[in-house]
């Protein structure tokens, strides 16, 4: 096998084959990502929501957005599921320990998110949807240029993205663009989480291109490509499958082995 | 209901959680109707309300006493409060999703829809609450929530954020165990130093919090007397606290109300009512004695 490989092999002066330095490092990183899909995909997803959960509470701040995707993008069932989870593992609640680390402006609206229990049903109230469309509009507007208080800190918006349905948060997503230039999402460009939370809960075919596109790239770094990872393991392919489609070529050229098969693995029609 | 009301009393009054579903099932097939639909007719007397809740599922009957809190005004906060903290984590759950079943929304949607400012600060983070249930407490962390509680109340900030976060999501055995340190480090119970202002509804709904979240029965007692009295604004207290406590801890909650009034509940229920509603009522407090 080593004959074949020369690229990652240096002959030096005495005349012994050694491993170029960088191609170990990227073989390992190559292997690590496909342990992490394998182990996350094996592991009971409430089990598997719960740890990571609480992997990103540890992490910090710039981990956030994990706790973020994971509130969002599980059914109502499933975020319980986690929480049940969590209480088994870490003998705490998910609340309890989110409220008491998470210690800047994102508190409340991360402790809301992991609370929520939402009602599934297509219903959708639709003169609510165009009041709280304003209200987000307003919370938005009037913290764009007062940088003591973000909008994620404001209890209408809130409450508003923490407890209605995702069928309902869709129908405010449509009636904010009819009364703004651009969309919520757009809006949100100074604050992040909020951002996300918008788009997992209302457009989050959207944030898995992004997470794809960015993984994707050349100078991809460790966490774009884990976060892929992520979504592989934990997103139902039924959703993912589109995106993976726009970006065959991309995996193709850019992923090797094993991982390579696991993200074509998503487009093919008989996995689960 | 014509002259069959000693019969339901005997056969509904007596029967547990599973057979009244069942009961609840032959009642539809029979008659082609559902128990809840009686119910939200407007003119239920007090015996109709309190069987037809009686024979509801308790998921169900939560379900419904947190709806009508959310649409009225009086007193309804306490409800929402009652039913999100003294119900097991579990319970409080399968409230939830009968709400979701029967009102087509979430029950958080509502209480964020129909509360405000303060009320909503501390009732939407209860209602969303599935708390830790272990008995396992830590001794540090009682030490230090107990100070900062006790520093939030000094500065009379208690609709503070930590202050709504401790109660809101601690498990009880925790929150037990920081309220003792509180008393034992500060003299006084949280519950004394939270009475400075007597008018104020939010105070008193903190306070409501506290016993409700580690001793219940403390609290049920009190709901009790006021409305056996007529002294509160709780309407429908009675039915509400007999039948929603009967399979929990009616017992525990009778032998405080002897030990506050020197009276038996019984007694005193015998007192206060009349007719199938007396008769009703002495049934499922007697489901105590069984």
């Amino acid at each position: 096998m080593r004959k074949g490989c020369s690229k990652f092999f240096l002959e030096d002066e005495r005349q012994f084959e050694r491993w170029n330095d960088s191609a170990i490092k990227s073989l390992k990183a190559e292997f690590k990502l496909f342990k992490d899909v394998v182990v996350l995909s094996l592991m009971h997803p409430w089990e598997r929501d719960a740890r990571l959960l609480k992997k990103a509470l540890k992490k910090g701040p710039p981990h956030y957005n994990v706790i973020v995707e994971t509130a969002c993008t599980r059914s109502s069932d499933q975020l319980l599921g986690a929480r049940k989870a969590y209480h088994s593992l870490f003998d705490r609640s998910i609340e309890e320990d989110l409220a008491s680390h998470v210690k800047g402006s994102e508190r409340k609206l991360l402790v809301a998110l992991v609370s929520a229990y939402r009602y599934e049903g297509p219903k959708v109230k639709e003169d609510a949807a165009k009041s709280e469309a304003k209200a987000l509009l307003n919370a938005i507007k009037n913290n764009n240029g007062d940088h003591k208080k973000k909008a994620m800190e404001e209890d209408e918006v809130i409450w508003i993205l923490t407890t209605r349905s995702k069928p309902h948060l869709k129908v405010v997503y449509e009636q904010y663009k009819k009364i703004s230039a651009k969309t919520i999402t757009e809006d949100l460009e100074v604050e992040l989480l909020l951002k996300e939370t918008v788009e997992c809960l209302c457009t989050p075919q959207t944030y898995f291109t992004r997470v794809f596109g960015t993984a994707l790239r050349e100078d991809a770094k460790e966490d774009a490509k884990k976060a892929l990872t992520r979504l592989v393991a934990t997103q139902e392919d039924v959703d993912l499958k589109g995106i993976a489609a726009k970006f065959e070529d991309k995996i193709k050229e850019r992923v090797k082995g094993a991982y390579k098969d696991v993200l074509l693995g998503v487009l093919a029609d008989d996995r689960k | 209901w014509g002259t069959n009301e000693g019969l339901i009393i005997d056969i509904l009054g007596h029967r547990n959680a599973e057979q009244r579903n069942l009961i609840r099932k032959t009642y539809a097939e029979t008659y082609g109707e559902d128990l809840l639909k009686a119910l939200d007719k407007e003119l239920s007397n007090d015996f109709e309300r309190l069987l037809l809740l009686w024979a509801l599922d308790p998921a169900e009957r939560d379900a419904l006493l947190a709806n009508e809190a959310t649409k009225r005004w009086t007193s309804s906060n306490q409800v929402l409060m009652e039913i999100a903290c003294t119900r097991s984590a579990n319970q409080l759950l399968h409230a939830r999703q009968a709400y979701h079943a029967r009102y087509k929304k979430s029950l958080e949607e509502d209480v964020a829809h129909h509360t405000t400012g303060d009320f909503r600060k501390l009732l939407l983070p209860l209602v969303s609450s599935y708390r830790y249930e272990g008995e396992e407490v830590n001794m540090t962390l009682a030490k230090t929530e107990a100070k900062l509680l006790h520093e939030k109340i000094s500065d009379k900030a208690y609709s503070d954020d930590d202050v709504i976060r401790v109660l809101a999501t601690r498990s009880k055995a925790q929150i037990n165990a920081t309220l003792n340190h509180y008393k034992n480090e500060y003299g006084n119970d949280i519950n004394k130093d939270l009475k400075a202002d007597p008018k104020d509804e939010f105070l008193a709904l903190l306070r409501s919090t506290v016993k409700c979240l580690v001793y219940p029965e403390k609290y049920f007692e009190k709901v009790l007397r006021l409305a056996i009295n007529r002294r509160g604004t709780d309407e429908g207290a009675l039915t509400r606290v007999v039948c929603t406590r009967a399979e929990v801890d009616l017992k525990i909650i009778a032998d405080e109300y002897q030990r506050r009034n020197s009276v038996p509940l019984t007694r005193a229920i015998v007192k206060d009512t009349h007719g199938d509603y007396e008769k009703l009522l002495l049934v499922l407090a007697g489901h105590v004695e069984n």
